[in-house]
C-alpha cells in the first residue's frame, strides 16, 4: 500500500531549476516545500559535467550543483533523493517509488522540473549494426567521471554545439583520440575560442555539412559511415561514437499527466508564469526548452517561485492563454502561451539553421506587434532571446501570436 | 521428478566437460532451448546444448515481432499449421504458469484498398480450414471505433481475437533455465565447426574443444543447412530473409490496441504495427532476401520505407521517439513448410526452416522432435514435469517490482530504480546477475530486465548499469 502524504509544494526534479524554485518558495515562508529527485544525489545535470562554464568565475558543474543544493536546503526546502515519481493518481497527486516504499503525495501546487536529455542513436534513426561503444555525452561523462570506466581508443563526436566540446574534453581526459567532430550544419555552433582550441591546440578536425548515416562493426564499433551534403560518402574508423546535443525535454510525467504539449519544444506548453494547462501544475527549466544554460534554468526557478507563491495566495489560474507560434527557420519559442497582463521575462527562440543579420517580426492576426534587427547571426542550438515589451499589445481574444525570423541583407 | 537430479552447468569459457552425452542439441535459440527442456523431462539421458553465441537466444530468437500466432493463416494441412496451432495453446498455458509476459490483444488485418478487401473472405475461409473459428469480418466503422488513431482509408478488417503478444526473450530464457535446472549442460561460446562419426558417437569439433554425443539435434536456425552438411546431407539451403523493425517509445502505446496485421496480396506483404508486452509499439518488418547470414544491421532505406508505410497506418506514431531499430533474419528455405527430418542410421534429427513462426510453435516443435528421437532409438521413458519456473515480471500487464509495496518492504532493493525510463530496480538487476543463466553483456542484461532499453538508451543510467554488470564497484572520485 502507498503511504499518503500532503505538502504545500511538490517539486519533481532537483536540478538547478527545481532547486531554485524550492529555494525561493521556502525563503518566502511557504510551509512544506518538498523536492523529490530520483538520482542518489541532488543537483541535476551539472553534477556530471566537470567542465567550467557554469555560473560565473569558472565554476564547474559539480560546484554549481552543490551551490544550488545548499541554497535550497538552507532556505528550508526538504530535499529527498532516490525517490522516483512514476505517475499521477489525480490532478495534484503523484505516485512515487523509493527504497522506503510507495508514496502518494498530494500538493497544493506541483512543479515539474524534470530537465532534458540528449537524443540517442536510435531516436536519430542512424542505421547499421548495434555494437558497443555508442554513447551520449550524458552517458560518457557519467561513465568516465563517476565510474571510471574504460571508454575506448578512437572516437567520432556527432555534433558541434557547446556540449559536443564538453564531450571532447571528457574523451581527452579518458585518453581517447578524437577522429573528428561531425555536424550537419555548415559551421560549429560553439563559442569561437572553444572551437579554435579544439582545432588548433588539439588538432581535432571539424567535418561540416556531414551526417553519420550508419554504424559499422559487430560486438564493438569499428567505424561510421558519413555522408556529405553533396552526396560524397566516407568511412571513419573508430571504436567509440558520441551522439551529443539534440536535446529533448524529459517530458514523460508532463505527458502522462495529460498536459497540453508544445509541438515545437516538445515540453509542456506554459505561459510566462510557468503555468501549464492544468490548474496548480507548473513547469520550469529545461523540460520547457532543451536546453539552456544552467544559470538560465536557475533564474527561471526564482521567477517560478514567485508565480507559484502568488497562486498559493490567491488561487488564481487565468483561463486559456493566447498561443505563441513560430515559423521556420524557427523551431520553437518558450514560453509558448501568453497570459495578458502577466509580467514577463521575454522569450527564448531556437533556429534550425544559421540566419545572418536576423530580422524578427511578431504579429497577431496580421497586426505587427514588434519588429527588430540583430547584427549577430542566429545560431542553431544556441539561445536567441526576444524581449517581451510588446506583450501588452496582444489581444487576449485574438488568434495566435506569430514570431518569424528572416535573414537580413548584411 | 527433476528435483532429485543435479542441475546442469552453464559454461561460457574454459575446457568443455569430459562427458559423453546422450543427446547434444546444436543451437540455443527458442527452438533448441525448448527441445532441451522437453528432453530433460526424462530422467535418463544426459543432455548438452551447444551454441556459438555467449548467451541463449542470441540468434533470430531475440529479433522477431513477438507474436503468439493462432496459425489462422498457415498453409492448411502443413506441419507448420499443426505445430503452430498446438504450440500456441501450449505456450499460452506455459506462459501463464511461468510468468512470461503475454497479452491477448487480438489482431486486425486491415484492408486499405479494394484488392486487400477482396482478399479478406479468402483469409477467413483459410482460418476455418486451419481449425480457427473465432475470426470474423468487420466493417470500416467498427475498425475505426476499435482503432481510433488509424489513418484515413481503412475499408474493413478481419478480426482475429486469438492473436497475442508475448516476450520472446523471457520465453527462451524460461526454457533454458528449466533445462539447466533439470540437468542439461549449456555450453556457450562453442561454435560447432565439424562433426565426425566415431563408434556410434557424434564427435562435434568446436572452437573450445570436443563434444561427444550419441544423438544429435540440429536446431541451428540460419545455419541448420551448414550443420546438416557437416553430417553429409544436403536437403535444403537457408536464405536469410531480413526483417527490420522500429520500436517506438512507450508514450506511443495508447495509439494502438490490437496487432494491426497487413493483408497479404499478390503485390506483396505490408508491415504490421503491434504493441509489445513492454508497452512499446513495433513497426515492421521488412522482407529482404539476402546472402549474408550475419547481416542483422538496419539500413537507411529500410528505416525510411517502414516509416512511409507506418505513416499510412498510424500517422501519430511517427511523432513519437524511436527507442530501438533492429533486424532479424528469417531462416527461409526453398520449401514452404518446416524442414524437420529424422535419420535413424545417423541418430539425428534436423529442425530446419523454422522461418517465421518458431517462437509460437516452440513447445509443439519440442514434443514433435522428442517423438522423432524416440523413433530413431533414443530411450525416452518416464516423462515427468520439470519444477516450475517463475520468470521476472518485465511486462506491463502485471505489476512490476517498482509498483509493489510488499516486495519493497521485504527488500528495499526493489524500490531503488536504476533505469528510470524502464523503471528497472537494483533488485531486479541483482537477481538477473545471480540467475541460473546469467547475462554476460549489457544486451543480455537488457533482455532479462529491460535496463537501458528505454528512450534515453543509457543517457541517465547507462554507466551505472554497466558498473553493476561489471562487478558493482561504486562511483569513483576524480
Ligand atoms: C552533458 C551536458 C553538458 C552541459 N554543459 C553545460 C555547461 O557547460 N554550462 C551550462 O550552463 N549548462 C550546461 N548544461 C545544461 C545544464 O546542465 C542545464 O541547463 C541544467 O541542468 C538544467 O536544469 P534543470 O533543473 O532544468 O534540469 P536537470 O539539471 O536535468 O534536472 C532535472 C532533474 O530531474 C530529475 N527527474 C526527472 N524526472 C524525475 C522523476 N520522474 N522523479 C524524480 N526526479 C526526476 C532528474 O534526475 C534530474 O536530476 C549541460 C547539460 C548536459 C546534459
Ligand atoms: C523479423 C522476424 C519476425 C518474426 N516474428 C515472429 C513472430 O511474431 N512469432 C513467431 O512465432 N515467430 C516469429 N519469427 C520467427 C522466429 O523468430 C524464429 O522462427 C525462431 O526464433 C527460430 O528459432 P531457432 O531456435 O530455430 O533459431 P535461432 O534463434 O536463430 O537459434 C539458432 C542458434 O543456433 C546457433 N548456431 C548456429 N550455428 C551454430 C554452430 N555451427 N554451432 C553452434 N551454434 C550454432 C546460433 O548461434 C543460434 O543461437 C520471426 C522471425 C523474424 C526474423
Amino acid at each position: 500500500m502507498s503511504v499518503e502524504r500532503f505538502v504545500d509544494v511538490l517539486v519533481v526534479g532537483a536540478g538547478p531549476a527545481g532547486l531554485a524554485t524550492a529555494a525561493g518558495l521556502a525563503a518566502a515562508g511557504v510551509g512544506e516545500v518538498e523536492v523529490v529527485e530520483r538520482d542518489q544525489e541532488a543537483g541535476g545535470a551539472p553534477r556530471h559535467c566537470p567542465n567550467r562554464g557554469f555560473g560565473r568565475f569558472g565554476t564547474t558543474g559539480p560546484q554549481y550543483a552543490e551551490r544550488c543544493v545548499t541554497a535550497a536546503v538552507n532556505a528550508g526546502a526538504v530535499l529527498r533523493t532516490g525517490v522516483s515519481v512514476t505517475g499521477w493518481a489525480s490532478p495534484l497527486t503523484l505516485d512515487a517509488t523509493s527504497p522506503r516504499g510507495l508514496e502518494r503525495i498530494t500538493a497544493r501546487a506541483v512543479v515539474l522540473a524534470t530537465g532534458a536529455r540528449e537524443r540517442p542513436r536510435a531516436a536519430r534513426l542512424v542505421a547499421g549494426t548495434r555494437p558497443a561503444g555508442v554513447f551520449t555525452t550524458g552517458e560518457l561523462q557519467r561513465s568516465f567521471h563517476r565510474h571510471g570506466q574504460h571508454i575506448g581508443t578512437r572516437a567520432v563526436v556527432v555534433g558541434a554545439e557547446p556540449v559536443s566540446f564538453a564531450a571532447l574534453d571528457t574523451l581527452r581526459q579518458a585518453g581517447v583520440e578524437v577522429a573528428a567532430l561531425v555536424t550537419g550544419h555548415p559551421r560549429h555552433q560553439a563559442p569561437r575560442a572553444r572551437a579554435a582550441d579544439a582545432r588548433l591546440r588539439h588538432g581535432v578536425p571539424l567535418l561540416t555539412d556531414a551526417t553519420v548515416t550508419e554504424l559499422l562493426g559487430r560486438g564493438r564499433l569499428s567505424g561510421v559511415l558519413l555522408r556529405h551534403r553533396d552526396g560524397r560518402t566516407a568511412r571513419l574508423a573508430c571504436d567509440t561514437v558520441v551522439f551529443t546535443g539534440e536535446f529533448v525535454p524529459d517530458h514523460e510525467l508532463a505527458r502522462r499527466g495529460g498536459l497540453t504539449m508544445d509541438p515545437g519544444t516538445r515540453g509542456p506548453a506554459v505561459d510566462s508564469a510557468f503555468r501549464t494547462a492544468h490548474r496548480g501544475v507548473f513547469a520550469v527549466g529545461n523540460v520547457l526548452h532543451a536546453v539552456e544554460p544552467a544559470r538560465t534554468a536557475a533564474h527561471e526557478g526564482s521567477l517560478a517561485s514567485a508565480a507559484v507563491l502568488r497562486h498559493l495566495l490567491d488561487g488564481d489560474w487565468p483561463p486559456a492563454a493566447v498561443p505563441v507560434r513560430v515559423t521556420p527557420p524557427l523551431a520553437w519559442a518558450a514560453p509558448n502561451r501568453l497570459t495578458v497582463d502577466e509580467p514577463d521575462d521575454g522569450f527564448t527562440l531556437r533556429v534550425t539553421e544559421f540566419v545572418p543579420s536576423p530580422r524578427l517580426t511578431v504579429t497577431q492576426d496580421g497586426r505587427e506587434l514588434f519588429r527588430a534587427r540583430r547584427r549577430r547571426p542566429a545560431v542553431p542550438n544556441r539561445p536567441f532571446r526576444v524581449p517581451g515589451q510588446w506583450t501588452g499589445r496582444v489581444d487576449p481574444r485574438g488568434g495566435a501570436v506569430l514570431i518569424a525570423l528572416s535573414a537580413g541583407r548584411g | 521428478m527433476t528435483g532429485d537430479r543435479a542441475a546442469g552447468r552453464v559454461l561460457r569459457r574454459g575446457a568443455l566437460p569430459d562427458v559423453t552425452y546422450d543427446v547434444c542439441v546444436v543451437g540455443a535459440g527458442v527452438v533448441g532451448s525448448a527441445i532441451a527442456r522437453e528432453l530433460a523431462r526424462h530422467p535418463g539421458p544426459r543432455i548438452a546444448v551447444v551454441d556459438a553465441a555467449d548467451d541463449v537466444g542470441e540468434g533470430t530468437s531475440k529479433a522477431n515481432t513477438a507474436i503468439l500466432h493462432t496459425g489462422f493463416d498457415a498453409v492448411p494441412g502443413s506441419l507448420e499449421a499443426r505445430l503452430v496451432r498446438e504450440g500456441q495453446r501450449l505456450l499460452a498455458a506455459y506462459a501463464a504458469e511461468s510468468g512470461i509476459p503475454v497479452e491477448p490483444v487480438g489482431a486486425l488485418l486491415v484492408a486499405w484498398d479494394d484488392e486487400q478487401l477482396a482478399a479478406l473472405p479468402g483469409l477467413l475461409e483459410k482460418a476455418v480450414r486451419n481449425g480457427y473459428d473465432a475470426a470474423r469480418l468487420i466493417g470500416p466503422d467498427e475498425v475505426r471505433a476499435r482503432e481510433p488513431h488509424l489513418g484515413p482509408g481503412a475499408l474493413g478488417a478481419l478480426d482475429v481475437p486469438g492473436e497475442s503478444i508475448i516476450c520472446p526473450w523471457t520465453t527462451t530464457l524460461a526454457y533454458a533455465t528449466q533445462a539447466v535446472r533439470s540437468g542439461v549442460d549449456l555450453l556457450l561460446g562453442c561454435r560447432v565447426e565439424r562433426i565426425d562419426a566415431a563408434e556410434g558417437l557424434h564427435v562435434l569439433r568446436t572452437g573450445r574443444g570436443v563434444v561427444r554425443a550419441r544423438y544429435l539435434v540440429n536446431a541451428a536456425g540460419l545455419h541448420a543447412d551448414t550443420v546438416d552438411r557437416m553430417l553429409g546431407r544436403d536437403d535444403f539451403g537457408v536464405t536469410p530473409r531480413r526483417g527490420q523493425l522500429l520500436v517506438f517509445d512507450k508514450l506511443a502505446r495508447g495509439l494502438v490496441r490490437h496487432i494491426l496485421l497487413p493483408v497479404p496480396t499478390a503485390l506483396g506483404k505490408g508491415v504490421l504495427v503491434a504493441p509489445t508486452v513492454y508497452g512499446n509499439v513495433l513497426l515492421g518488418p521488412t522482407a529482404e532476401d539476402l546472402d549474408d547470414k550475419t547481416a542483422t544491421g538496419s539500413t537507411e532505406e529500410g528505416i525510411a520505407g517502414l516509416r512511409e508505410k507506418g505513416r499510412r497506418i498510424l500517422p501519430a506514431l511517427l511523432d513519437e521517439e524511436v527507442t530501438a531499430v533492429y533486424a532479424g533474419l528469417r531462416a527461409a528455405t526453398e520449401h514452404e513448410d518446416y524442414r524437420i527430418s529424422a535419420h535413424k542410421e545417423q541418430r539425428c534429427v534436423t529442425v530446419g526452416g523454422i522461418r517465421s513462426t518458431g517462437l509460437t510453435a516452440s513447445l509443439a516443435l519440442a514434443e514433435h522432435v522428442a517423438g522423432l528421437l524416440g523413433d530413431v532409438g533414443l530411450d525416452l521413458k518416464d516423462a515427468g514435469e520439470p519444477d516450475p519456473v517463475r520468470m521476472p515480471a518485465i511486462g506491463e500487464a502485471f505489476p512490476r517490482p517498482y509498483q509493489r509495496a510488499d516486495l519493497i518492504a521485504a527488500d528495499p532493493a526493489y524500490g531503488a530504480v536504476v533505469c528510470h525510463c524502464e523503471r528497472v530496480t537494483r533488485g531486479e538487476i541483482r537477481d538477473a546477475l545471480a540467475s541460473t543463466v546469467p547475462p554476460v553483456s549489457l544486451d543480455g542484461l537488457r533482455r532479462r530486465t529491460r535496463a537501458r532499453g528505454g528512450r534515453c538508451q543509457g543517457f541517465f543510467c547507462g554507466a551505472e548499469v554497466r558498473a553493476l554488470l561489471e562487478g558493482g564497484e561504486g562511483p569513483v572520485s576524480r
